[in-house]
């Protein structure tokens, strides 16, 4: 029984590391670059969400609708001021660009809402119940089970967008050859700005659910849970939709079973090196695809 | 009429010598606070800062032989920064520092003043660590042996358990510190660790910790950690309907502070600390009152040992008989000399201190009760 509720745990872990990781992946295997400030335009939609519940007093449906709307604008934004100037530039400059965009929007946070740690009001967000199961011993909240469904509409819906919109279809043009695409007439700037858009409300709905189910927030909040979300991401195979799902709830399952059954302060030690077996044998990931040279 | 100007300009040049002795008269005394104003840990370092303004102002009104001015720096509870803050503070021709607030950074900055010969009076960084091999770093507050096997001390004499678990953060230095001692005294009272399990800065996720200490029967969990992790755990522990006592230490005052923190949760929450904001004496509730009219909160403990430690540094200065514009290295020696003769009544309690840069005072517990902090008699 032990066992079955931390692998709930872990998997509840691992369902908000999953939904990072799907903004992760589709920003990567389209515009084929590490938007490391990931992890704080998430923070800055749990923040928004939080305003949203706690100053505004919007019911949590307009709260999500308003974080998504602000955390759009605010990728757009970034892509359009930081990333664009330096579509021609090597990936190095753009990766460090992302770094520098994820302290920036850290040190912004701390400016506007403070440095002192909030409570993110959980209850408010999602009135669930929490399912006990076998008199009280299986714990399961609502917001696991959330976290759980989210996952997998946004994964369906993400698929069925790439594969069948003609959007979808730029897109994987563009992630293909951006260089051929343009010359096919797609607008590559649009496309990876749509692209952008997707990946920040994405992260607004990761920030809202990360903070429900662990309710401190502050400025550094997104940062930790945001590299985790990235190593799922590369363990599922960067790039792949469906990768980063498992690679997120796999993570997660390690990591607390690792906690649990190895040592709590081995922890984070055992993810990565099961990140580091598993990338010696599938170098790609999990579910990644091998590309291969054309000489 | 050059005569009459010659007397006039004369008069004058006297009239402002004249003046300028009776500036004389008071001695400034620069005090550099350093703490983190900012970051996840600025609600201590505020409170320090807030704690050493109002000490600041009343001995400033009260117009003794020092006038206090506080330079005060952030260094975001990181190690490096702290020492920037250090810089800048000495730049600005700090004399003696209150400060560092949290441990990790006091100990970086605590060896370069060590070189530097200045004289540093922490109010809150409580490891060991801070004042080892150092003469020049003293303790306003406990140090983490003392609250580690006061702590166990306290539970085993009031009865509040026998089974316990420690939940610590074992990438700080402050949290194993703690830890430590409280195991040793624990073995020595007859208390049982049935669970220690542990965490870093950088831990989302605290079911694991919380599912062991439940599991194991634990019926207190002792706490020696932040505030930031404790909500978390409090937050974990009601979901899985698991109430024990929990314990903490000074690292727990804060926690009835955190925005839209459910305050039920930490409802009979105790910590062990030497300063209660309800206590009785007209020290301590002339101190609360200045600080929640300036500030609007109850202070914590860590504006409480800030405000006894600008105090001590002025009476300690006033014993070497430190003199306006006096270099640090030079005063460094004689408040050493100095802090060990005096004793200071405040609102932390009665403090002396020792060669070793600890204080000696007697601890007491508090209890959460309705949202604030209410002393705990058993």
């Amino acid at each position: 029984m032990i066992f079955l509720s931390n692998l709930v745990n872990g998997i509840s872990l691992g369902s908000i590391y999953a939904i990072i990781a799907l903004g992760y992946t589709m920003v990567y295997g389209i515009a084929k670059m590490l938007n490391f400030a990931h992890g704080d335009v998430i923070m800055v939609g749990a923040y928004i969400a939080f305003c949203a519940l706690q100053y505004w007093n919007l019911p949590p449906v307009l709260a999500l609708i308003v974080a998504m709307l602000v955390c759009t604008a605010l990728g757009i934004t970034i892509e359009g001021l930081a990333y664009r100037p330096l579509r021609q530039a090597a990936s190095l400059a753009v990766l460090i660009t992302a770094i520098g965009m994820s302290y920036l929007l850290q040190n912004l946070a701390l400016l506007i809402w403070g440095p002192n740690p909030k409570s993110f009001p959980a209850t408010t967000m999602m009135a669930l119940p929490t399912f006990s199961l076998f008199g009280g011993k299986l714990n399961i909240s609502g917001v696991t089970l959330v976290a759980i469904l989210a996952n997998i509409v946004i994964m369906l819906v993400l698929t069925t967008f790439i594969s069948r919109t003609k959007v979808g279809k730029a897109m994987r043009c563009v992630s293909e050859d951006r260089g051929a695409a343009e010359l096919m007439g797609i607008n590559v700037n649009r496309t990876i700005s749509t692209t952008f858009a997707i990946g920040s409300a994405l992260a607004a709905v990761a920030g809202i659910l990360l903070c429900s189910a662990y309710p401190t927030l502050m400025p550094t909040t997104g940062s930790m849970p945001g590299i985790k979300a990235f190593t799922a991401a590369v363990f599922g195979g960067i790039g792949s939709i469906p990768g980063a799902m498992i690679g997120g709830i796999l993570l997660g399952v390690i990591e607390i079973l690792g906690k649990a059954y190895i040592s709590t302060e081995l922890g984070d030690a055992i993810v990565f090196a099961v990140l580091i077996i598993v990338l010696l044998f599938r170098p790609t990931g999990l579910l990644g695809k091998p590309i291969r040279e054309k000489v | 009429m050059k005569k009459i100007v010659a007397l006039a300009l004369a008069l004058a040049m006297c009239l402002s010598v004249l003046s300028f002795a009776a500036a004389e008269d008071q001695i400034t005394l620069k005090i550099a606070h350093i703490g983190p104003l900012t970051g996840a840990a600025a609600v201590y370092g505020m409170a320090t800062s807030r704690g050493a303004k109002i000490a600041a102002d009343e001995i400033n009104a009260a117009g003794g032989k020092y006038k206090v001015e506080i330079i005060d720096e952030d260094d975001t509870h990181d190690a490096e920064v702290a020492v920037n803050a250090y810089n800048n503070a000495m730049d600005a021709g700090a004399q003696l520092i209150v400060g560092t607030t949290t441990t990790t950074p006091c100990i970086a900055v605590g060896a370069v003043a060590y070189e530097e010969r200045v004289f540093m009076l922490t109010p809150s960084a409580s490891s060991t660590a801070v004042t080892a091999d150092k003469d020049n770093v003293y303790q306003v507050c406990f140090t983490d042996p003392a609250q580690g096997s006061a702590s166990a001390e306290y539970i085993a004499e009031h009865n509040l358990a026998t089974k316990v678990a420690v939940i610590y953060n074992n990438a700080d230095a402050y949290s194993t510190g703690i830890y430590q001692t409280f195991a040793d005294k624990a073995a020595e009272v007859g208390l049982e660790i049935v669970s220690t399990t542990t965490f870093t800065d950088d831990t989302t996720d605290f079911s694991v910790q919380v599912a062991d200490a439940q599991n194991n029967g634990a019926e207190l969990v002792f706490l020696p950690i932040y505030y930031t992790p404790a909500s978390q755990i409090l937050i974990k522990a009601n979901a899985n309907g698991y109430a024990p006592i929990f314990f903490g230490v000074d690292g727990m005052d804060g926690i009835l502070s955190i925005e839209g923190f459910d305050t039920a949760l930490a409802e009979g929450v105790m910590l062990l600390t030497p300063f209660s904001a309800d206590a009785q004496d007209e020290k301590t509730q002339k101190f609360v009152a200045t600080y929640q009219e300036l500030y609007n909160e109850v202070p914590n403990q860590f504006a409480a040992d800030s405000y006894d430690g600008v105090y001590a540094l002025v009476a300690a200065a006033e014993k070497a008989d430190v003199q306006e514009g006096e270099a640090a290295e030079d005063i460094c020696d004689r408040i050493i000399a100095a802090i060990q003769e005096i004793e200071i009544n405040g609102v932390t309690g009665t403090m002396t201190w020792s060669a070793n840069g600890e204080v000696s005072k007697t601890p007491t517990a508090v209890i959460i009760e309705n949202g604030a902090y209410v002393g705990f008699n058993n």
